[in-house]
């Protein structure tokens, strides 16, 4: 049912597919990429890891889901949801979508909830608009939806309000809410990264579960390479508005054929390495309309080549479901040396 | 987002509000942002009046025709092209007067509005800074001046002073120097708690030294749009209280003055109105030059000007 | 062991008024050497970056003692701050915030050796100096901070703390608000200040990975109170106290093994009404009836100090 692959082409089941998009914003320089002919796909019951750091285009990526990107971009590719085209529908037929087809939890868990409405009625107001449920049924619905979320007491929660909730519950019901209207798609975005680190463990096993028990199709976006490895079946690293590495989080992650992944990966504290300084990629990213020309890696890059500043790479199939960006390929000999950590 | 050292900061994409998410994909953008400041007519125009007028004060006993004070010429005479202005009740010609007038009226309320400038800086500074009773006394003090308005106090002021134009300055600065002090004493408590501030503070920085090297610089544009916007008010303010015959006395050309002479002669129109346009000139001029500061130092739209 | 620079003594802050006080900061015991990174990590409502603040004098003492170099650390009223505590520096969280936003980058810097008593002159010329050694060209002294990324602006407000030559530091939260990769320049900076100028080091940080890459000795904070402390190696790698396991253990692997990180049940009480006994015991997973009433403090085992009477009771290891 998953298929295992990460390449738009061959997956044709898929529930949300990405084919190309590009999105450009305007800036006082003009017109410039932020999203830079990017593909993947998502299916029901998976989840898809996005990663990248500011400036990668990955949160433009995922308002473009939505169709709320900033006033005056312009969208050229294809986003299909379950066959319906996206980028062609009317600003009704969106707004019919978001919320019931596809749905998104974000980071601050603190303005996601509106702050004086109780809980419940910000869980039944979305399920009666979108499923036109009694008022019964949907608070009915809404004690539910808590009970999944694990938030404890949900006749006593739906009364509250989103203030007297901490970080982690507050994020509970924020994704309780992004679920009322009984989407097929949730998109995450950096949804963890403001709370502590057993609250994350928690909000993550609940994403994770809420997948596998309701065939949710889930996309995580976030920096977090950790959080990547725990949840994401597969990982699509972004680089500048342009895919760089896309694969199974296994692979990418174990063996890393991007320098930008195996860069990532080096400036991150593995838990597990001992006394060796971080090793930060030098440089920043690129801010938009400053992208260099060519790889827009090759100036941070410790293996760029001559060729590497003229040819702009495309992502190519290296092995079934692998998707690189890089022709030289450097790491390719790194990688069948070193045994899997 | 990551910046680059140097690089100049690009808007970063804004979120849409409420209103432009209904908008289709790819419609163009309506909404430009603000121009800078060097695009901005109205800012230039202003600029321009106040040097035009700043020229013609330095330069009037080269510019003026005749002698502001000689009653010589035939009385009441309209506009012709011996007195571009015509002449008042006294046979003075009015164009003359009107560009001596300017250096009376932009000199005292440049030097008005600095003075009270300076006072109420000083004073909210100190009251913000260090809070309690002198933070209470001198806002009560501000209070007591905030409670009349201000033609009003300033009257009762250059009154009680005696009608002198020295008086009516005086008056003036009293009326115009606790909206600074309010002002600064505001910025100062928000910079007080900024981390900035603590940074100092923990390398030993002393009140005054972090009043004057740290607050002072993000105080300083606020005060001066106030100062800017309120030169047009003092201007207004010192020629109401020559209007009314206490500020400056005759045969002295200033506009105010003028003014109230010309409502005595209603039908000789050119009298009154000559002196009171280069009134409203004048403030029109400074108001847009703080109209400009203003957006020039608002954050929002001062990042849309930068360079 | 050389006689600690920074020094704190059963350390106790409060906040709030009248009847409502609540500690957040409960018996704190911590002791800082030149030359060493101490860590101090712990989650939302611990207590850290209030203790990071008493540290240096921010905030008032409800009870213990802070001294710096034999000095006693007062808290900084309205008066300004004692000379002899200038060696005392802190790192804020937010570059954004910490530097003054119409002032020149050099200026700033060198506020730290004119208010040492040096000239302008001198000052400008350590700043040049600072820059080079923080990693920022010479000619940033002529900028102004938002002309900088946020990682370089934490690299300023560091050379601002060096001007004046500090031999303890207390950086609470340095990197948080920083990109991955400025967090790992910035981290590997504050280590090497530590070596090169034999500075304290107090890192706060919410963190453990990098604490972890940075720190000689990690000091776990739950509700207020150390509930672990030992050199960090020996923490990680068999860290005794539950609590101490639950954070070590929700940390993801980034290995690409697809485990999900173990969660803790709960949620952190409520400061102003702590558990009885040992705060952690609502949510500890080898809690026992005894754990109500017994209010452990710091005891020494396996070569660390935990605030556990069953981990320090028993002689085997914890899995």
């Amino acid at each position: 049912m998953t298929p295992d692959t990460a390449t738009s082409d061959t997956v044709t089941g898929a529930l949300l597919r990405v084919d190309r998009l590009s999105v450009a914003l305007p800036t006082r320089s003009g017109y410039h990429k932020a999203v830079d002919d990017v593909s993947f796909a998502v299916d029901a019951g998976e989840v898809l890891g996005i990663a990248g750091e500011s400036g990668s285009g990955k949160t433009i990526t995922a308002l473009s889901l939505f169709g709320l990107l900033p006033h005056g971009a312009r969208v050229t590719g294809s986003i299909r949801l379950d066959g319906t085209e996206l980028t062609e529908l009317t600003t009704k037929q969106l707004r019919a979508i978001r919320g019931r087809q596809i749905a998104m939890v974000s980071q601050d868990p603190a303005t996601a909830l509106h702050p004086i409405v109780p809980i419940g009625t910000q869980l039944t107001e979305h399920m009666r608009h979108h499923l036109g449920v009694s008022k019964a049924e949907a608070r009915s619905r809404a004690a539910d939806l808590l009970q999944t979320v694990r938030i404890p007491d949900p006749e006593r929660a739906l009364r509250s309000y989103a203030g007297q909730f901490s970080g982690g519950m507050r994020q509970r019901i924020a994704i309780a809410v992004a679920l009322a209207a009984e989407p097929r798609v949730l998109v995450a975005d950096e949804p963890t990264t403001a709370l502590d680190v057993t609250v994350q463990a928690g909000i993550l096993r609940l994403l994770d579960r809420l997948c596998r028990d309701r065939g949710l199709a889930v996309i995580v976006i976030t920096h977090d390479l950790g959080v990547m490895s725990a949840t994401a079946r597969r990982l699509c690293v972004m680089y500048a508005g342009r895919l760089a590495e896309a694969g199974p989080t296994s692979e990418l992650l174990a063996r890393p054929r991007h320098p930008y992944t195996r860069g990532l990966l080096d400036a991150l504290p593995h838990p597990e390495a001992t006394g060796a300084p971080l090793v930060p990629i030098g440089g920043s990213p690129p801010s938009l309309g400053r992208v260099p020309d060519g790889c827009p890696f090759h100036p941070r890059c410790r293996y760029a080549q001559p060729s590497c500043a003229t040819n702009r790479p495309e992502p190519e199939p290296i092995a079934p479901g692998h998707l690189l960006a890089c022709p030289p390929d450097p790491l390719r000999a790194a990688v069948s040396e070193r045994e899997a950590p | 987002m990551t910046i680059p050292a140097g690089a100049p900061l690009d808007p970063p994409p804004a979120l849409p509000s409420s209103g432009s998410v209904e908008r289709r994909w790819g419609r163009r953008r309506r909404r430009a942002a603000a121009p800078p400041a060097w695009r901005r007519p109205l800012a230039l125009i202003g600029v321009a009046v106040i040097a035009a007028w700043a020229v013609i004060a330095i330069f009037a006993p080269l510019i003026a025709p005749y002698n502001p004070l000689a009653q010589q010429f035939t009385i009441l005479a309209p506009p012709s092209a011996a007195h571009w202005f015509g002449t008042d009740e006294l046979g003075r010609d009015v164009f003359s007067r009107v560009l001596y007038g300017a250096r009376i009226t932009l000199p005292l309320g440049v030097i008005l509005v600095i003075s009270a400038m300076i006072i109420g800086s000083l004073l909210g500074g100190v009251a913000g800074y260090f809070g309690g009773w002198t933070d209470n006394a001198l806002m009560r003090l501000a209070d007591l001046v905030f409670a009349f308005p201000g033609i009003i106090l300033a009257l009762a002021i250059a009154a009680a002073l005696g009608p002198q134009l020295r008086n009516a300055v005086i008056a003036v600065i009293v009326v115009s120097w606790p909206s600074y002090s309010r002002l600064v004493r505001s910025l100062v408590l928000s910079a007080r708690s900024a981390q900035y501030v603590v940074a100092s503070r923990l390398l030993g920085a002393s009140g005054p030294r972090i009043l004057f090297t740290d607050i002072r610089p993000n105080a300083a544009g606020p005060v001066l749009v106030l100062a800017a916007l309120d030169i047009g008010n003092a201007v207004l303010l010192l020629s109401g209280l020559s209007f009314l015959g206490l500020g400056a006395q005759p045969p002295t050309a200033e506009w105010g003055a003028m003014v109230a002479e010309g409502t005595l002669n209603f039908n000789d129109w050119w009298v009154g109105l000559f002196p009171g346009l280069a009134i409203l000139t004048v403030v029109l001029a400074f108001n847009f030059i703080g109209d400009a500061l203003r957006d020039l130092l608002d954050p929002r739209t001062a990042r849309a000007m930068r360079l | 062991m050389s006689e600690p620079v920074l020094q704190l003594s059963d350390v106790a802050v409060e906040y709030g008024r009248g009847g409502e006080r609540v500690r957040a900061v409960d018996g704190v015991d911590l002791a800082v050497a030149r030359g060493e990174v101490v860590g101090l990590v712990g989650e939302s409502g611990c207590g850290k970056s209030t203790l990071a603040r008493a540290a240096v004098g921010l905030e008032p003492l409800a009870a213990g003692r802070v001294t710096f170099e034999g000095h006693n650390v007062t808290h900084l009223g309205r008066r300004r701050r004692p000379a002899y505590l200038r060696g005392l520096q802190m790192v804020f969280q937010d570059p954004y915030e910490s530097l003054n936003p119409r002032r020149k980058v050099g200026e700033l810097i060198a506020d730290g050796v004119l208010l040492g008593g040096g000239t302008r002159r001198d000052g400008l010329r350590r700043a040049a100096e600072l820059l080079e050694r923080v990693g920022l060209p010479e000619t940033a002294v002529g900028s102004y901070p938002h002309e900088f990324s946020g990682g370089q602006r934490q690299r300023i407000a560091i050379a601002r703390t060096l001007a004046t030559r500090p031999s303890c530091l207390i950086a609470d939260e340095p990197i948080s608000a920083l990109d991955a990769s400025a967090q790992a320049h910035i981290a590997n900076l504050l280590g090497e200040l530590v070596g090169d100028a034999d500075l304290g080091l107090v890192l706060v940080s919410h963190d453990l990975s990098v604490v972890r890459r940075v720190a000689d000795r990690v000091a776990v904070m739950y509700l207020g109170r150390i509930v672990e402390i030992g050199d960090t190696n020996t923490v990680w790698a068999s860290p005794r106290h539950p609590y101490t396991e639950a954070l070590v253990a929700a940390i993801p692997r980034a290995d690409g093994a697809g485990v999900l990180p173990v969660d803790l049940p709960g949620d952190v009480p409520d400061p102003a009404n702590p558990p009885d006994g040992c705060r952690f015991h609502p949510r500890c997973p080898i809690a026992e009836e005894s754990c109500r009433e017994h209010d452990q403090r710091l005891a020494p085992v396996a070569g660390r100090e935990i605030a556990c009477h069953i981990r320090s009771r028993s002689a085997a290891p914890a899995r």
